[in-house]
């Protein structure tokens, strides 16, 4: 698929990205973003769900883990006696349901970003090993990726965290290092164009050794793949620990997460409906977001893209 | 194309043999999978005598072997909770995984063709804004929510649908829609991109210029082309589509092989997880397969090669 500027919206970024820079890179960043609508909102939604994870504590309106049996299954906007509001409902143990979503983007935030941090480097260097080194060692290294990619991630993860046992850093470490496979392939593709580039033969021809080639040179220039990929690999692997925290292998309470948010709702589905609305409203825009900066990456990073300006 | 066939093939041995290793290795992550489903009341002697039972005494190169071999006359061994073979298990679930598997990648394709074309002829205007944000939305939601939406719409508030199981014809409608729709929006955006390549192309020019009926250019010039590209990306998403369906049956209840796996997870019967995600993968290699078969048909300029 080629990536052509689509609307002169996008072809005045380009041309801003490739301009020499004026003002400090941070705010030159934020001023293409904000051409951009659809980046921007990903970036407004990002920002927002971090900073939600950070600050849960001091923003939520109850505490989380509090138990009143008296207030349970209380539906939205529910008024105790003391005049506490209750805006998102109660969960089956009066739990608050507003504090609880608050409560579980922090294990999202930190799955999504430790996971693909792990995943992302192993990728990285696997695909660059491949494809650098070539030969046997390459067809082994691929083949192996054909083999893990014929398994769909998810049952892959679901087996594995099956036998391994769950809880936050296990899985996390699980997500880390199955996520990597989608990184391989397209890393090594990318090593293969860039190995051939004049750079690198001058590289070689001023005496560098194949090492200092392979990480001076070589990575810089397929980084942005990764980071492309990063972006996507955040979304499925914040719905891959909502399915197997709802599927009962993932995050084990009394931590709270968005999926075992869900699980419990699908035990009181016939009765209380918003406990399965609201944690489903909560990860859905936090991957919304995640893909709508992805989108925007991809545009802003693609080599051809910005080739063509 | 005899060479095209054998040179799959090889590749098809070669991808399930990298298989059969990842899921023998997968049980053996635990550390001991004697351990696992050994009662606690078992003394050391019992266990060994367990273990010398199930071959786990073995160096684990051979125990490799012995799992390959058998696997490849159909033999997983016996369900620890079922006391039947795995193999058995698994066949029973299958029939029900592809009839979801299929009536949810039909409800994505006929949401998701006519969509993404429509998305690419009508490009940039509000009509493309909508598709291109509801494709976005189903591709953000997680399934098993969608499902779990569903059943609160069409089950408890209006009554219309069963919830569990699969007892009646209606059963299916929950589970293949909630599946469906993550397809369509995975596939709408995707066919609207390859529409919109191939609407750039010179014989769609020629053919607009000769005079032909806008119509025509479109379904029998350009929908053609861009079928290439659609059924690639089809094969892809079959593995989402295998994946979701995992928890989506969880969700409904629904007898397939996906639930089998969950509910044998649990428990720890190792065999019949092994069988299941063998299975799970030579379906999606064998799915591929066909469409790399397709792609020939589709596409005269592509050789087998």
């Amino acid at each position: 698929m080629t990536m052509a500027p689509q609307t002169e919206e996008q072809a005045k970024d380009i041309a801003i990205a490739g301009m020499p820079a004026r003002r400090s890179p941070p705010l030159q960043l934020l001023a293409i973003l904000m051409k951009s609508p659809v980046g921007m909102a990903g970036a407004v939604i990002v920002t927002a769900v971090v900073l939600i994870a950070i600050f849960g504590p001091v923003i939520s309106p109850h505490d989380p883990l509090n138990r009143n049996i008296r207030s349970r299954f209380k539906p939205p906007g529910f008024e105790d006696t003391s005049g506490k509001v209750y805006s998102l409902g109660n969960d089956q143990l009066g739990r608050d349901i507003l504090s609880r979503i608050i409560a579980g983007s922090r294990v999202s935030v930190l799955v999504g970003v430790i996971s693909v941090l792990i995943s992302g480097t192993i990728g990285v260097i696997y695909g660059l090993i491949s494809g650098f080194v070539g030969g046997i060692l390459d067809s082994v290294l691929m083949r192996i990726v054909d083999g893990l990619l014929s398994i769909p991630f998810i049952i892959l993860v679901i087996a594995i965290s099956g036998v391994v046992g769950a809880g936050l850093s296990t899985l996390i470490l699980i997500l880390g290092f199955t996520g990597w496979i989608t990184y391989a392939r397209v890393i090594r593709g990318e090593v293969l164009k860039v190995r051939e580039m004049e750079y690198v033969i001058a590289a070689y021809a001023l005496g560098q050794s194949r090492f200092k080639v392979m990480f001076l040179h070589i990575l810089p220039n397929v980084v942005h793949s990764a980071i492309v990929l990063a972006a996507v690999q955040v979304g499925v692997t914040i719905l891959a620990e909502s399915s197997l925290s709802f599927l009962g292998l993932g995050v084990k309470p009394p931590t709270v997460t968005w999926g075992l948010m869900l699980s419990d709702g699908r035990q009181y589905i016939n009765s209380a409906w918003w406990m399965t609305l609201y944690p489903g409203i909560a990860i859905t825009i936090t991957v919304l977001g995640v893909v709508f900066l992805g989108d925007w990456l991809r545009d802003f990073l693609d080599p051809n893209v910005r080739g063509r300006a | 194309m005899r060479g095209f066939f054998i040179s799959r093939l090889i590749q098809l041995i070669v991808t399930m043999f990298i298989v059969s290793v990842v899921v023998f290795f997968i049980l053996r992550l635990s550390g001991d999978p004697i351990l696992v489903v050994a009662p606690d009341f078992f003394s050391e002697e019992q266990i060994e005598q367990m273990r010398r039972f199930w071959g786990f005494d073995r160096p684990l190169g051979e125990q490799y072997l012995t799992f390959v071999t058998k696997a490849i006359t159909g033999n997983f061994g016996t369900s620890y909770l079922a006391k039947r073979p795995a193999m058995e298990l698994v066949f029973e679930r299958l029939g029900y995984s592809w009839m979801l598997a299929a009536a949810s990648a039909a409800i994505g394709l006929t949401i998701a063709v006519p969509l993404g074309i429509l998305s690419a002829l009508k490009r940039n205007s509000l009509l493309d804004l909508v598709i291109t944000a509801l494709s976005s939305l189903g591709t953000a939601m997680p399934s098993f929510w969608l499902g779990l939406m569903l059943i609160i719409i069409f089950s408890v508030h209006l009554g219309l649908l069963p919830v569990f199981g699969a007892l009646e014809a209606k059963s299916i409608i929950l589970p293949s829609a909630t599946l469906g729709v993550g397809m369509a929006a995975r596939l709408s955006r995707m066919t609207r991109s390859a529409m919109l390549e191939v609407l750039s192309q010179d014989y769609v020019r020629t053919a607009n210029s000769k005079g032909l009926q806008h119509k025509t250019v479109i379904l029998r010039h350009a929908l053609r082309n861009a079928l290439i590209p659609i059924v690639t990306v089809f094969g892809l998403q079959l593995g989402w589509l295998l994946g979701g369906s995992v928890v989506v049956e969880s969700v409904f209840s629904w007898p397939g092989l996906g639930r089998l796996m969950i509910d044998s997870i649990s428990v720890r019967d190792n065999t019949v997880v092994q069988a299941g995600l063998l299975f799970f993968a030579l379906s999606f290699i064998l799915i591929n397969y066909a469409i790399d078969v397709i792609y020939v048909i589709l596409d005269p300029r592509i050789k087998f090669q």
